[in-house]
């Protein structure tokens, strides 16, 4: 059985915890005790419905003040797939619990309430699901019982999505009309809709093709962690641990060590229950190689003729996270792959806004959930693919150094010479 | 190449794996929580994996209520010996006899909350910057919302509202002397999916998670063994019942299931049929108010 992850996002009111509600509902993920304390709630508040939402709410001041705070992840399972849903509330923090949200998503699920059409937040995470390269789009038109389940009303929101889609970069972009309420299209076709010959959303997502989505051409494996037993049966000992980031390795292989440049050859690739044939993402294995080199944390192995940019000069796009904004010459801490250094904004080129894709270019900060177009200089080589690319080998994260907290995501575009 | 499909246990052992190893390369001292349940047992058994052939290199940490079940003693006991880790023992009973925390009275007396400071006092007394826990993200509504790196101040509080945003596989430990974190691996793993798990790599897990006979009494519509720790209320009248447990806690807050499953594979057709969440179905614990897990977090319980 394989796993989707995918993030949904929506704006207030568009019925998003309703409908994860409903498929955790459908797909019989929800229990006779969760639904029961649902039913409560609902009774306590003067809801004439069981009010799905409930179920989604986990703490006690996001339903004392009927908001949700933070990413929240689910889990549900069909006969087909094990799904994972990292769900990202739409107005606080919106582009921050979006972006993180989207980062590990083969697929993203954007809500549009049938009466109000496209909003600015349609725009936005549909900019956002571009930006992270998210492979695959959903726009589900919700609240289709309102409008009279009419397919104008769907056709003129598909129309316009579509046209300010064109600007973005969307491999795969699919439209369904739902009603989340009623479970119409969610689980099982609407009566209400018979002109809609598409799938229902259960059935894309159990079985969208996802295999490919992973970069099995050009390897790369992060040196996470050097394993030596040290210990009698063992003596001689010495294998680097970590996650394939990209490509497949096999024994025999010749490969490449950065920052060294030295080439040996894979001797062979361990796990707990044998020796691997091959390796690929995104598998956690342990590498040996023929000869005896220096290598640690934060070395990559990579084939000569394929090999990451080693750089100390990014260029990138930058999520920022924090109040405290980002501002030319300041220094960061960075964490890229299993590398961690420090890193100096040498400039800020332009602030994207997402609801226009307009670029300013007189920017001087990136405040809290501000995109921007940003150079850096590292203060060691990192060894990074576009993310494009390589979403591992080409994402990197900032850290403020006094207070040690996540400042902000980047998705580097490329080495800034 | 053909891209092949990757299975969901794979894909969740892998990654489970780079958190494991994340934290062992990234933090000074690191312990493992055991509490010899079926998620730590499966945490143990992916941090065995991390690091093959070598020895796992951080000690594991049971905090003992003292209310035990002794088939969990005593696999705790022999797994720790098969891995030739170190066993660090935080201990309730100890805490309550220095002084440092005032058990609760009567039938209705639980060690649950009691916990927290005799886990809290081993971290510190460990000097440990980092703790694995097997927490499940599935498990109750607090937990859906914590990261996978839980940092805790040095109180060991959690805060909901200002947790560290989680990107890609990339996780920031950064802390300042006398903060740790809470670390999740198996935060992505479902129940079905541990389930899933012990029966296809063969893991053996404590007896008492399988049918058994045993004395229990009924009590607030749950199944609670009858042990030495439990007092038993003027009207409540044993009885032997067929019964497995799909938690393992304080044996005094948690219950049993009526079940004739034997086997792992038993268990899952069981679990893909129940209609009641584990902590709900067997948690005394949990059923304190509908906020009592994240209360609870935030004081410092994992």
């Amino acid at each position: 059985m394989e796993m989707l992850r995918f993030a949904t996002a929506g704006s207030v009111d568009d019925g998003k915890s309703t409908l994860i509600g409903r498929l955790l509902l459908d797909s019989k993920q929800i229990f006779e005790d969760q639904l029961e304390a649902v039913e409560r709630t609902s009774r306590e508040k003067g809801f004439d419905y069981t009010n799905l939402a409930l179920l989604t709410d986990g703490l006690r001041s996001e339903r004392e003040q009927g908001i949700t705070i933070d990413v929240a992840y689910r889990y549900f399972a069909t006969p087909q797939r094990k799904f994972i849903i990292a769900d990202t509330p739409g107005h606080v923090q919106y582009t921050r619990n979006m972006v993180t949200g989207a980062s590990t998503a083969d697929l993203a699920l954007v809500l549009i309430d049938a009466r109000k059409g496209i909003v600015e937040q349609s725009r936005r995470h549909a900019v956002i699901a571009s930006l992270l390269r998210v492979p695959h789009l959903v726009l589900c038109v919700n609240k289709m019982d309102l409008v009279d389940w009419d397919q104008r009303v769907f056709d003129d929101i598909c129309a316009e999505f579509t046209e300010f889609a064109a600007k973005l970069d969307i491999p795969d972009l699919t439209f369904i009309p739902i009603s989340a309420l009623n479970g119409d299209n969610v689980t099982t076709h609407s009566e209400h809709m018979p002109w809609f010959g598409g799938p229902t959303l259960l059935y894309h997502l159990e079985h969208l093709y996802i295999a490919s989505d992973r970069n099995l051409i050009d390897p790369r494996f992060p040196v996470q962690y050097v394993i030596r037993p040290m210990s009698d049966r063992h003596h001689d000992y010495r294998g680097y641990a970590g996650q394939v980031a990209g490509g497949v390795f096999r024994p025999g292989d010749e490969v490449m060590v950065l920052p060294s440049g030295l080439t040996t050859t894979i001797a062979s690739i361990d796990t707990f229950d044998g020796p691997l044939d091959e390796a690929f993402p995104p598998m956690s294995v342990t590498i040996r190689l023929a000869d005896d080199l220096d290598v640690s944390r934060g070395d990559m192995i990579c084939r000569t003729r394929n090999a990451p940019t080693a750089t100390q000069d990014l260029d990138a796009m930058v999520c920022w996270f924090h109040e405290r904004p980002m501002a030319e010459r300041v220094t960061y801490g960075i964490k890229h792959t299993t590398n961690s250094a420090r890193c100096q904004v040498r400039d800020l080129q332009y602030r994207l806004d997402i609801n226009t894709l307009s670029r300013d270019d007189s920017a001087g900060q990136l405040h809290m959930n501000d995109i921007g177009r940003v150079q850096l200089r590292v203060t060691a080589p990192l060894f990074v693919d576009e993310y494009r690319r390589n979403q591992t080998t080409g994402s990197f994260i900032l850290i403020d150094e006094s207070t040690h907290e996540t400042v902000g995501a980047g998705m580097i575009i490329g080495t800034g010479d | 190449m053909k891209a092949a499909q990757v299975p969901h246990l794979d894909a969740l052992e892998a990654e489970s794996i780079h958190i494991i190893r994340e934290v062992a390369a990234e933090f000074e001292r690191p312990v493992m929580l055991f509490s010899g349940g079926k998620d730590s047992i499966v945490m143990l058994r992916l941090a065995e994996k991390a690091f093959h052939p070598a020895r796992i290199p951080f000690p594991v940490m049971h905090v003992d209520t003292g209310h035990n079940f002794d088939e969990v003693i005593d696999y705790r006991d022999r797994r720790i010996a098969e891995l030739g880790v170190n066993l660090v023992v935080a201990s309730v009973q100890a805490a309550i006899d220095a002084g440092r925390v005032v058990e609760e009275t009567g039938p209705r007396a639980s060690r649950n909350k009691l916990q927290t400071v005799a886990l809290l006092d081993g971290l510190t007394d460990g000097g440990f910057d980092a703790a694995f826990g097997g927490g499940r993200r599935d498990e109750e509504k607090a937990r859906a919302k914590e990261r996978i790196y839980s940092f805790r101040d040095e109180f060991g509080q959690w805060d909901p509202k200002n947790q560290r945003p989680e990107l890609w596989s990339l996780y920031n430990g950064r802390h300042r002397r006398g903060e740790h974190i809470r670390v999740f691996p198996i935060s992505n793993w479902t129940e079905m999916d541990v389930w899933q798990y012990i029966e296809r790599e063969g893991i053996e897990i404590p007896s008492i998670y399988y049918a058994h006979r045993r004395e229990i009494v009924r009590r607030d519509g749950m199944l609670l063994a009858v042990t030495p720790y439990l007092t038993l209320l003027p009207d409540e009248q044993p009885e032997e019942l067929l019964v497995r447990f799909r938690t393992v806690g304080d044996a005094t807050c948690t219950g049993a299931v009526e079940s004739p499953a034997a086997t792992a594979a038993e268990v899952i057709v069981e679990v893909a049929a129940s209609r009641i969440t584990e902590r709900g179905a067997t948690r005394a614990d949990d059923r304190i108010s509908e906020a009592g897990m994240e209360d609870r977090k935030r004081e410092g319980y994992f």
